[in-house]
């Protein structure tokens, strides 16, 4: 792996969310308005309650950790549309550069514009709402791996969507967290779910995330094997989406979408 | 002995469906030589020259550039090639400096500030350096195409219509400036032009390519008088003609 090439990919997003500050004004105003209306809410929620449940870390907490994957995902689609928004790819792929650069390239880009995403509502919210990631102790470290693996092996998986059918597929690729997010049980148990809700929430990556969010704000003990597992299966998509990209490439590469990618076929 | 050929293509096949586009191609490039792939629209010009570039497999055939084989050694095979083609401007969201360098890195390019500058002062860019390619005239896109197109120095340099969209004063420049940099270097080339003015005029040796086949080989200065045509245009029509009637 060429590290010359894997940095000419991030140089190449640098530059352009260095000279756009639309590119990098969604980087902070989504999650300010989530932090702003989940605040709020868990606000009005606390104070109506009569149990001893906090709802600023089990729902406000909840939502920050579901932005950040959502962040991560659209870091590696963001960087791949990119391409495709300018006809690159002929310029791209004519040339030296290997598809495990390219793809580690994209996800160096979701880390940086996810880190800064993170740190954006962490501070944010210990400020607004008075939210402490500490408070999920040590468990906040896996937490967080969990959910950025997910990330990047969804959003690796929606640029093998979009590469095997065009960019009008754009549109298919936005709404994946919002499609995933009842199952994985973001905002309630997954015990809540229907059975056959469940049984997906079980291959959720997520979900083993969020209800162990839920048991430690419960000021239970922090379920390391349900992590672990959860950690595994993240692991496990990660690699099966890089294949279904290298996979969905190759045959562009012999059908010839590669050259006629805005046609979206070639039959 | 004559040096081995920056280009040899073995039997080049390549079918979408039962459409051949190309069909069993034989040819190569020598170090230091021009050569022109000519054919009317539909040919299998671009065809070709996406297999050489890797961003097309091949039904059937072999791609070797510079001794390595495309097919098992894309990157090595790829990283002394470069190519511009009309169709494929670079980004214009990045500047032109912008450009130059994420593709010198892709390239790996070595001293690439100092290789950028030069190239900017040799396609006559140095004043555009911070502007957007995006808005660029179509002349200066083609000029940076080049101009990344010469990043690497590459052996095999692949040019689709390189001219196509520029003035004939520009054209003339921009011809000099390439054959100027192969004779400075073992570069070959290989051509694609519709202008048979240009190719007369750069070309060491043409492909006639028609419907996926070539039909005619040799040097454009005598190709047309050994095939009873006037000139290379005329020869062109008529081998166009022919493809047609078949």
């Amino acid at each position: 792996m060429s590290g010359s090439r894997v940095g000419a990919i991030v140089l190449r997003i640098f530059y352009l969310y260095r000279g756009s500050p639309q590119r990098v004004f969604p980087m902070f105003v989504w999650v300010a308005v989530d932090i702003l209306m989940w605040g709020f809410l868990t606000r009005y929620l606390n104070s109506v309650s009569r149990s001893e449940v906090n709802f600023v870390p089990a729902l406000l907490g909840a939502v920050l950790l579901w932005d950040f994957l959502t962040r991560v995902m659209q870091g590696v689609t963001m960087a791949f549309f990119e391409d495709v928004w300018t006809r690159n790819f002929l310029n791209i792929f004519a040339t030296p550069l290997r598809t495990s650069e390219y793809l580690t390239g994209i996800v160096l880009v979701a880390v940086c514009t996810s880190l800064v995403s993170l740190a954006v509502m962490v501070i944010f919210a210990r400020f607004a709402f008075g939210l402490s990631f500490l408070t999920y102790g040590t468990a906040l470290a896996p937490f967080l791996a969990v959910l950025f693996l997910t990330g990047i092996a969804l959003g690796v998986a929606a640029t093998a969507i979009s590469l095997r059918l065009g960019p009008a597929s754009e549109w298919l690729i936005w709404p994946i967290p919002m499609i995933l997010s009842p199952f994985a049980g973001v905002f309630y148990p997954v015990s809540v779910l229907p059975a056959w809700m469940q049984a997906i929430a079980a291959l959720l990556p997520p979900s083993y995330v969020f209800e162990g969010m839920r048991a430690v704000v419960a000021g239970e003990p922090a379920p390391w094997g349900a992590l672990a597992l959860g950690g595994a299966l993240a692991l496990a998509y990660l690699v099966l989406a890089c294949l279904a990209f290298m996979a969905v490439y190759r045959t562009a590469i012999r059908s010839g979408l590669i050259a006629r990618y805005s046609a979206e076929t070639v039959s | 002995m004559s040096a081995p050929p920056v280009l040899a293509v073995e039997r080049l096949a390549k079918s979408f469906g039962t459409l051949q586009a190309v069909k069993g191609v034989s040819f190569h490039v020598a170090p230091g030589e021009i050569v022109g792939l000519l054919g009317p629209n539909g040919a299998g010009k671009t065809t070709t020259i996406n297999m050489i570039l890797g961003v097309l497999e091949p039904t059937a055939g072999r791609i070797v550039i510079q001794g390595v084989d495309l097919r098992e050694h894309r990157s090595a095979a790829l990283s002394g090639t470069n190519f511009a083609a009309v169709y494929a401007p670079l980004p214009g969201n990045l500047t032109v400096e912008q450009n130059l360098r994420v593709f010198g890195m892709i390239y790996d390019v070595a001293g690439l500030s100092e290789r950028i500058d030069a190239l900017l002062a040799a396609f006559d860019l140095a004043k555009y350096r911070r502007t957007k390619a995006g808005v660029l005239s179509s002349g200066e896109q083609t000029r940076l195409s080049l101009a990344k197109a010469m990043l690497n120095r590459p052996r095999l340099l692949l040019l689709d219509e390189p001219t196509a969209s520029i003035d004939p004063s520009a054209a003339r420049d921009i011809r000099a400036g390439i054959a100027g940099f192969v004779e400075s270097g073992h570069c070959g080339v290989l051509w694609t032009s519709h202008n048979m003015f240009e190719v007369e005029a750069v070309c060491d040796r043409v492909l006639f390519l028609s419907q996926g086949e070539i039909v005619l080989e040799g040097d454009p200065k005598t190709l047309p008088g050994e095939h009873g045509a006037e000139t290379l245009d005329d020869l062109f029509v008529t081998v166009a003609h022919e493809a047609l009637a078949r």
